[in-house]
């Protein structure tokens, strides 16, 4: 094939792509009835709507020494429903990996349980629980829990196959028993990765346990939910941004404690 | 009276495969012993089979008048604790120092408690520390074993095994992953522990030239038979040609012919 002929074809190839592309936004927006000039014309004021109303006012403030209380709660919540989880997902990942099951047979049910719970996710573990436990804060303690033991157990399933076989081996070949080579191999080899996650889940939960206050009526996500459908937008967004504050906060201080151990 | 007994053991790990094809030998007690072969003749399987990291199928394995393939629970931990195991890959926890990874060859002598808690006596510790220090590793001992280089972390292997004082040595591939003269080293350590602590080493090997260098005694084996068994001087270029089979090219009977020069 000549080099023309085969970059003739690849701008054909594009152009038909585009076309494509152009055809299949034209079809939406005709059978939708988008306007797309009004959808764009409303940008502006839609901008100036949120500035007017989701600038904390000073109603918002006075109503701050609430709101930390809420937030406190809520971040608490999150780590001991992650720090919980992960000793859970840490001894089932244990029974699952192929390094450290006592038995085959371990295996596939840990496997099993780890992707149940991680599939399902926060905001239907946050309803289903809601039927168990009422509106309180185990119902959301559990959602987070259950979420953050299948995802632990999961990747430290991997992490345990990748990083301690090798010793797991040499171990095994002294005539160590098997809570010795967890404790003396297994555990120090994936440390690290282990705390790594967790300080992971602790800033995923702290966002999540907004949405599942949200849901079933506790925590901040309670008062965001609260402040929002009672019109005081502007404490809604304060809200909003203390959240912001925290999480960033919890990244900052785990992204340096990755650093040091990693 | 021989401290291994190899009686006719089989390894099957599925219906097509066979590891192993009544393999049989013994070793006596202070040997140095070879098995060379090609990749996937299975020397690793065979190794493993002695301190029953792996099971075998069929045959009988006897290790200082104890019958291996049947020992469970804390029988077989004790069988383990005989016999010392050094690696290709070296196997260390990497993230522990090198004289938490020395002691890890005492577990085997450990209930679960002190086990799971790392506690070792202090005369383990002064062994630990003088086994260092005979193998030149006194400045690494507080290291963590990923700064060492290859040479080094197999010595802390070495000082892993020594430590369990056992009466065999079971070294899988031990050079295979480092430079020449790491491997030098390595080898006269080996022979080294050999002779002056009278432990038995076994040895696979995949490099002929250093088989026929330092071993007494070799064993071949191909497809998990055993193609030859003795002396090492004994070992004929039509052997060796026999025991890699049609991978054997010149380069392998030069090397002979080099050394015998």
């Amino acid at each position: 094939m000549q080099p023309e002929v085969f970059f003739r074809r690849r701008r054909l190839q594009s152009l038909l792509f585009l076309f494509i592309l152009g055809a299949l936004t034209y079809g939406s927006i005709l059978i939708t009835q988008f306007d797309v000039t009004q959808g764009l014309m409303a940008i502006p004021r839609a901008f100036s709507w949120a500035i007017d109303n989701f600038i904390p006012d000073e109603r918002a403030w006075t109503r701050l020494p609430r709101i930390l209380e809420k937030l406190q709660e809520t971040v608490l919540m999150a780590v001991a429903s992650s720090t919980v989880a992960s000793v859970f997902g840490l001894i089932l990942a244990l029974l699952g990996a192929n390094t450290t099951r006592p038995h085959p047979w371990f295996s596939l049910p840990a496997r099993a349980i780890a992707s149940v719970f991680r599939n399902i996710d926060v905001s239907v573990w946050a309803l289903i629980l809601l039927f168990s436990f009422g509106q309180s804060g185990f119902t959301g303690f559990f959602a987070l829990f259950f979420v953050t033991l299948g995802f632990i157990t999961r990747v430290m399933i991997e992490t345990i196959d990748e990083v301690s076989t090798e010793s797991v081996e040499a171990l095994r070949a002294t005539g160590a028993g098997y809570t010795a080579i967890i404790s003396q191999s297994v555990i120090p080899s994936c440390l690290p990765q282990l705390i790594s996650w967790v300080l992971y889940m602790i800033e995923t939960n702290i966002r999540s346990a907004t949405l599942v206050g949200i849901l079933t009526g506790t925590g901040i996500g309670f008062l965001f939910d609260l402040y929002f459908k009672s019109f005081s937008y502007g404490s809604a967004s304060l809200v909003v941004l203390l959240t912001v504050v925290v999480v960033l906060f919890i990244e900052m201080v785990s992204n340096y404690v990755r650093r040091v151990i990693l | 009276m021989a401290l291994l007994e190899v009686d006719s053991v089989s390894k099957r790990y599925s219906s097509e495969t066979l590891a192993l094809d009544t393999v049989t030998f013994s070793v006596q007690p202070g040997e140095f012993v070879a098995i060379i072969g090609p990749s996937g003749a299975g020397k690793s399987t065979l190794l493993r089979c002695i301190n029953r990291l792996i099971d075998i199928t069929s045959g009988d394995i006897r290790f200082d008048g104890i019958s291996v393939p049947q020992l469970r629970g804390g029988a077989l931990r004790r069988h383990r604790t005989q016999i010392g195991m050094i690696f290709q890959h070296y196997n260390l926890v990497n993230r522990l120092s090198v004289i938490e990874n020395v002691l890890h060859g005492r577990l085997g002598y450990k209930n679960t408690l002190q086990g799971i808690l790392g506690l070792y006596s202090d005369q383990e510790k002064r062994d630990a520390v003088h086994i260092l220090e005979t193998l030149g590793l006194s400045e690494q001992m507080y290291k963590r074993c990923d700064q060492l280089s290859g040479g080094q972390k197999q010595r802390v292997g070495i000082a892993r095994a020594l430590v369990q004082k056992p009466k065999m040595l079971l070294c899988d591939e031990p050079i295979a992953s480092l430079d020449p003269s790491s491997a030098k080293v390595i080898m006269d350590t080996l022979r080294e522990i050999n002779r002056t602590m009278g432990i038995t080493v076994l040895v696979n090997l995949h490099q002929v030239d250093v088989a026929l260098h330092y071993a007494e005694r070799i064993i071949g084996v191909n497809r998990g038979r055993i193609i030859y068994d003795g002396p090492s001087h004994a070992l004929s270029n039509a052997q060796i040609y026999q025991i890699y089979g049609s991978e054997a090219g010149e380069l392998i009977l030069d090397l002979k012919e080099r050394y015998a020069a």
